[in-house]
């Protein structure tokens, strides 16, 4: 009997291992992301896995001056504000009529939606590329936002709307008989109490657009286009031999989703466990 | 009658932007890419050439190794990802002292770039990248390979990175999912004097049976379909093509090599293949809900 508590104790501290083990397997790569960030050309050549010695801002200057880090910046944030704007306008509208209204179809419209989420992008980029060519659209802001709204809207669609349906129809019901229009239910009831559901689809869908590298690559090809990660791929290409330029940039791309994540992770996580327990 | 008809006419009102913007994104690409996929599309006119991409596609052995690249992925990393996300889960949800820190830590890869993260892993694989200076300075020089320039590495190099990033997910998929377990029914398995490592196979994985079985079909998906970004940055594909997932086959064939037509056939191949598992995925979980009620 007097074991029983040494084996609770050893699982306990092997646990802790565990945990610590994948905390470090994570931070370290971030931290030496940062950490040599901060170090000159040579330093990093000499002594690539110690710490600056002396650190240094030239890299972060140097990505200052290089004022394509602004501008790519810019394009991510209109290219994400734009889209993630468009989807959740119109997401939410049609979230609204499957969660209240009786129509024709209604089943079978809405799982045909759901279904197109496991649809991979690479599958229709071929002809929208060619379309998007015939209308001059490559190389315009227009493209790659319709594009992602429409990649973005099954899931933006399925979440909310299983959002909706969770509004008691009692308080639509008082609503209308008190002649609110469905545009006023929608706007004045449905919307203000799903804030919470319409931050965290905004926070999964900005997470997803300001990262996302494929339809960048193809649709946002002139160079005052580009975004932040497909400039941070030419970067690399210019930067080849001064690696700690290539680390700050990095991280600097980083930081805007970092604090977004350290702000928002409550919704984060809502948004992302949402598909698989909801849909039992 | 009428009321119901305007009733169909007000929803449908509310869904039309969303249905325009899916017909222009998924609708209208999909059909266009099964017709151009039986054509020559590098001549004027576009003529119908029948089966022929189809034909090329399937003799061309960087096809064939961007598929079996894809179902190495599959079978290697969605049984590692299931573990290791279970493995990481249950501490968690035993609330070991720091789990809120753990907690944010493990999600952080998550919300980081491919891109951003893959350019790191390929400063750290390279030749005279950080992993070999460190293998040096503790003596294992046996053990330096120039990982990204090695055909039997360099999948293996995307990989890790892969399961660096995407083993947050499924932690917290789980995690949430055991907390809407009742307690009760741990404390019950606690009073039976069952163990830890018990409770885990009796308790934890049945509860867990449904999401699990979602997340396996989740991350089939991902490794067929969403693997390009980290291809693109940390291989390109290489060396000498060994590393070719069939998106990045896609992307190339179209928009490097100028054969739009047998890119169109892959996207189709791809697009079945996608179908099919999501069928018989569906087919699984109903049977499997089943058995679980």
């Amino acid at each position: 009997m007097s074991r029983q508590p040494v084996k609770r104790a050893a699982i306990a501290v092997a646990r802790q291992l565990l945990l610590i083990l994948a905390a470090a397997v994570v931070l370290v790569p971030i931290i030496y992301i940062v950490m040599a960030s901060f170090k000159t050309k040579m330093d990093y050549v000499r002594n690539q896995i110690g710490w600056p010695n002396p650190p240094v801002l030239d890299n972060y200057l140097r990505l200052i001056e290089d004022a394509k880090l602004f501008i790519w910046f810019g394009n991510s944030a209109a290219v994400t504000i734009g889209s993630v704007a468009l989807t959740v306008a119109v997401g939410a509208l049609a979230a609204h009529a499957f969660s209240r209204f009786h129509f024709t179809g209604k089943e079978k419209v809405f799982n045909l939606i759901i279904a197109l989420m496991i649809i991979p992008p690479i599958v229709m980029i071929i002809p929208l590329f060619v379309l998007a060519t015939r209308a001059r659209l490559v190389n315009t802001y227009w493209s790659a936002i319709v594009i992602y709204a429409g990649l973005m809207l099954p899931f933006s669609v399925y979440l909310l709307r299983n959002f909706f349906v969770t509004i008691p129809e009692s308080i639509v019901d008082s609503a209308r008989i008190d002649g609110c229009s469905d545009m006023g239910i929608f706007l004045r009831i449905v919307v203000p109490l799903s804030r919470s559901a319409l931050i965290t689809l905004v926070v999964v869908n900005v997470l997803w657009v300001w990262n996302e590298l494929l339809i960048a690559l193809i649709f946002l090809q002139k160079e005052e286009l580009t975004t932040l990660v497909v400039g941070l791929i030419r970067f690399q290409g210019r930067f080849r031999i001064d690696q700690p330029v290539i680390l700050a940039g990095i991280f600097a791309s980083m930081v805007p989703m970092v604090i977004l994540y350290l702000v928002g992770q409550r919704f984060l996580v809502q948004g992302l466990t949402a598909g698989a327990l909801k849909g039992e | 009658m009428t009321g119901g008809k305007k009733q169909n006419l007000k929803a449908y009102l509310f869904i039309a932007p969303t249905l325009l913007i899916l017909l222009v994104v998924y609708l209208y690409p999909l059909l266009q890419n099964l017709n151009y996929s039986l054509r020559d599309l590098s001549i004027a006119g576009r003529p119908f050439t029948g089966m022929r991409n189809y034909l090329l596609m399937l003799k061309d052995p960087i096809f064939l190794t961007s598929i079996k690249n894809n179902f190495i992925l599959i079978f290697a990393l969605v049984p590692t990802l299931v573990l290791v996300s279970l493995l990481f889960a249950v501490p968690l949800f035993e609330r070991i002292r720091g789990w809120k820190f753990y907690r944010g830590t493990i999600l952080l890869p998550y919300i980081t770039s491919i891109t951003a993260i893959g350019l790191f892993f390929s400063l750290f694989f390279q030749g005279r990248g950080i992993l070999n200076t460190f293998l040096r300075l503790v003596h294992l020089d046996s053990l330096v390979v120039d990982w990204l320039g090695s055909t039997r590495f360099a999948l293996p190099a995307i990989m890790f990175v892969i399961v660096w990033r995407e083993f947050g997910f499924g932690t917290m998929l789980f995690l949430a999912r055991l907390t809407t377990v009742s307690e009760e029914l741990f404390d019950a398995a606690k009073i039976d004097g069952t163990n830890w490592l018990q409770r885990i196979i009796h308790v934890v994985i049945p509860q867990l049976a449904t999401v699990i079985e979602f997340y396996v079909f989740l991350m089939i998906v991902t490794m067929l379909s969403w693997v390009f970004n980290y291809v693109y940055v940390m291989t390109l594909g290489g060396p000498a093509r060994s590393s070719y997932v069939t998106e990045l086959y896609i992307y190339m064939e179209a928009f490097k090599f100028n054969r739009m037509g047998v890119a169109a056939a892959v996207s189709i191949a791809l697009f079945l293949i996608t179908a099919v598992l999501a069928f018989v995925s569906f087919r699984f979980r109903k049977r499997l809900y089943r058995e679980y009620e």
